[in-house]
């Protein structure tokens, strides 16, 4: 049905005229193209199960999709099916999406692990949720669930009644375990779940060899709380909304809600009002300054290791931006703001207080920053610790697929706000914060950078905004009460997190509730880097990198 | 001793009779003249039971521990923070260590792979201890009970004392919370024990059915497991 949309993004590309991004890369790949399909977003190939590597290596090499965004399994009726979104570093408008089918009764892929790092966890996590096997992976366990877990919970006989049993083993006795064997002097050691500086219940398994990190192995999953499941269970049009503000659960709710948003209005084809635009990007750009302020906040909490000055002076320009979107949607966390086709109501009554109030936050915040790099960035002892360690060169960061403020920081200039517009970001005047310092301290300063870049963001937005003319305050398109968009319509739609790049993939079955609803996570990508960032750093600089890492659990675990 | 039973900080101050008590009446030394010494009598001293006396002092000043799980932590982190100051009534001490921890406010959903770490977290805190389960999360599974990962309610794990309802509690309800049960403990009425549904328990205890078969080759005999089964969940 939509044959034209990678086409229309393509006109531009210095690609020969008339023919698709779709038909250049079938003649790429030739032989190995089964048939093809038409994903809303990108030309879909689809491929078979012992040819993945091939394909994808010369998608990568040859084509330059240097990006695995994500990787989407699930069980059709006679099938099951891994799904690879690629995407381009330089221009992700274009896409690319690796369809691989694979035998009902033995699900067995080859893995994509050698192409792209970052495939690494994405199937680990397909074959835990999903049940798919993958070949030549060089790890293939459980990432979210327990180990003893029975049954793969996305596939469709799972029987969710039955009984689990799950064990709490002892922690490995450091003495034994570390002396004896190789007649090596490691030292193993536990970092978390419950652990003030993981940021959550996030589990590192750490193998020291004197101060410095020898191995550094992530164990997530404490936090997997079904969102794919809670999603795939409810309807397009009110019921998913208020599912990711709970993703990322650090302010960052309208950012998720617009990834939600813009996925669902791409395959039900909804406009959005210009003004509900305007509305929407000035309450994403505080979402982004609010979660950046706890990032900065946290961060300096892990280098300094006390609460202090700086995690209070980032919790009080927090609550300043969380006092504006309460009185925007009506709630201080969990804003359920967004609709399909717009936003829920219009800005607060009496206008002018509301952006008064605005404007007051915005002309503080200079003041506010300066304070910042006073006290973290201009700071010796900070600067002693953060620059130079964690250092993530740029072809690792993105063969993990990362994306945000840790691509940014190792010098990707990679947003998609401006590569590949939603919303009005295309129609306002701001820069894309890059540092190529490829360590910790450069991934603090994009954030404090990112954060001036969002306040002129609003700040144009509400002149805009004052000034839109009266009868034009049309705040939601029309959209019918029950969306049943046609069967079968797939699309991968993404926007730029707090995080990074938040992708929805949404497959319609021709109900009003999604056949397949995969998350695509910043930080499940990001936490991937910490093992080559951290090895053979000291255990503080750890702490540190996962701190600049800023990961959610909420969002890694989902 | 009748009159104490009804005012048992109070002293009866016709049978003490000071240097100090004839100085303050006096006008000598003013010092003691103040408006505790007009609530409490004319006695230097106040008289309780010594059960009161500690059940006010852990009312008064609670550790709680530092303990994030989900969403409800970002609004713990603000109650604690400035504006709302949860130190202002004596129980903003967030302990990074459950030895040190008189309060634990369990602060999100809880899957199944967390419960057991949640367990044993609540097993190393000294008595006496105390619970809030922070969010609707810690009540019932809150917006994911039907997930077939997450455990429906905090209660299923460990005892709670409050529950702050909400998705996430404001931190205003927090403090509230916080300040109910400082009420309960100061009144001696906090930390009825309920009944604990689902104890850790060595895996070769577990009657036997098909799962427990099923594992049996995987995990070791002397392992402690949670069996969790949803159908009977409430």
């Amino acid at each position: 049905m939509s044959l034209e949309e990678p086409q229309d993004s393509d006109q531009d590309q210095p690609a020969v005229e008339g023919r698709s991004l779709g038909d250049e890369l079938a003649d790429l790949l030739g032989d190995h193209v089964l048939s093809r399909e038409e994903h809303l977003n990108a030309p879909g190939f689809v491929i078979r199960p012992d040819e993945v590597q091939d394909v994808l290596f010369k998608l990568r090499d040859e084509a330059g999709f240097d990006h695995l965004s994500c990787v989407t399994a699930e069980e059709r009726s006679n099938r099951y099916e891994s799904i690879y979104h690629l995407k381009k570093y330089d221009d992700p408008t274009q896409e690319a999406s690796v369809v691989v089918p694979t035998d009902k009764d033995n699900p067995v892929s080859q893995s994509a692990e050698p192409v792209y790092r970052t495939a690494d966890w994405h199937e680990r996590e397909a074959y835990d949720l999903v049940g798919i096997n993958y070949e030549g992976h060089p790890d293939m366990r459980r990432i979210l669930l327990p180990e003893t877990w029975k049954g793969h919970p996305l596939s469709r006989d799972y029987e969710q009644d039955r009984p689990q049993v799950v064990p709490l083993r002892e922690h490995a006795n450091p003495l034994e375990d570390d002396h004896s064997g190789d007649g090596g002097d490691t030292m193993f050691l536990n970092i978390g779940p419950h652990h003030p500086a993981t940021h959550g219940v996030l589990h590192l398994k750490t193998t020291l060899d004197g101060e410095q990190v020898a191995d550094v192995e992530s164990d997530i999953g404490y936090l997997h709380r079904c969102e794919e499941q809670m999603c795939q269970q409810s309807t397009y049009r009110h019921q998913i909304m208020p599912y990711p503000d709970r993703w990322d659960y650090i302010s960052a709710g309208l950012l998720n809600e617009w990834a939600y948003a813009r996925a669902a209005e791409d395959l039900a084809d909804i406009e959005v009002p210009e003004y509900a635009q305007i509305i929407r990007t000035m309450g994403a750009e505080l979402c982004r300054i609010a979660a950046h302020m706890l990032a900065v906040g946290t961060f300096a909490l892990d280098v300094y290791g006390d609460f202090t000055a700086i995690f209070m002076y980032a919790i009080r320009d927090r609550e300043k931006t969380q006092n504006i979107l309460e009185d925007l949607t009506g709630q201080r966390l969990m804003f359920n703001y967004f609709r399909l086709g717009g936003v829920v109501w219009d800005l607060p009554e009496p206008r002018a207080e509301f952006f008064e109030k605005i404007r007051d936050f915005l002309d503080d915040l200079p003041e506010a920053l300066e304070e910042y790099h006073d006290l973290i960035s201009a700071n010796e002892i900070l600067q002693i610790r953060t620059v130079g360690t964690g250092v993530l060169p740029e072809d690792v960061a993105k063969s993990y697929g990362a994306t945000g403020p840790v691509a940014r920081g190792s010098g990707i200039d990679y947003d998609l706000r401006r590569d590949d517009p939603y919303g009005y970001y295309d129609k306002l005047d701001w820069d894309v914060a890059v540092e190529d310092g490829c360590d910790n301290y450069s991934r603090l300063l994009v954030r404090l950078r990112e954060v001036e870049e969002s306040a002129k963001i609003i700040e144009q937005c509400v002149d805009l905004l004052e000034d839109w003319p009266e009868e034009d305050r049309t705040i939601q398109s029309n959209v019918p009460r029950t969306l049943k968009p046609e069967d079968d319509t797939e699309v991968y739609r993404a926007v730029e997190g707090a995080k990074g790049e938040l992708g929805i993939y949404i497959r319609s079955d021709g109900t009003d509730k999604p056949g397949r609803f995969k998350i695509r996570s910043p930080c499940f990508s990001n936490l991937q880097t910490l093992p080559e960032m951290s090895q053979g750093e000291y255990v503080p600089d750890l702490i540190a990198s996962l701190g600049s890492l800023d990961i959610v659990l909420g969002e890694v675990d989902r | 001793m009748s009159s104490q039973d009804k005012k048992p900080f109070v002293t009866e101050d016709s049978n003490v009779l000071t240097d100090t008590r004839d100085a303050r009446m006096s006008g000598q030394d003013n010092r003691f003249n103040s408006k505790l010494r007009e609530a409490f009598g004319s006695s230097p001293f106040i008289l309780t039971k010594f059960d009161k006396f500690m059940n006010w002092v852990r009312g008064s000043s609670m550790f709680m521990l530092q303990f994030g799980i989900a969403c409800c932590s970002i609004e713990m982190m603000h109650t604690y923070a400035v504006k709302h100051d949860l130190d202002r009534f004596g129980a903003g001490v967030p302990r990074a260590s459950p030895r040190q921890a008189d309060v634990i406010i369990v602060p999100g959903t809880i899957v199944s792979k967390f419960a057991p770490r949640m367990k044993r977290v609540y097993d190393q805190m000294p008595e006496p201890k105390f619970v809030i389960g922070m969010g609707s999360c810690t009540i019932s599974g809150g917006p994911f009970q039907e997930g077939y990962n997450v455990v429906k309610g905090a209660e299923e794990v460990i005892p709670v004392d409050i529950h702050v309802p909400g998705c996430p509690p404001r931190p205003e309800a927090l403090v509230y919370g916080v300040a109910k049960l400082q009420e309960r403990i100061a009144n001696g009425e906090s930390s009825p024990v309920t009944v604990k549904p689902y104890e850790l328990e060595q895996f070769g205890d577990l009657s036997r059915d098909e799962i427990v078969d099923e594992l049996a080759k995987e995990i070791d005999e002397d392992d402690l497991v949670m069996r969790y089964n949803w159908a009977d969940s409430p």
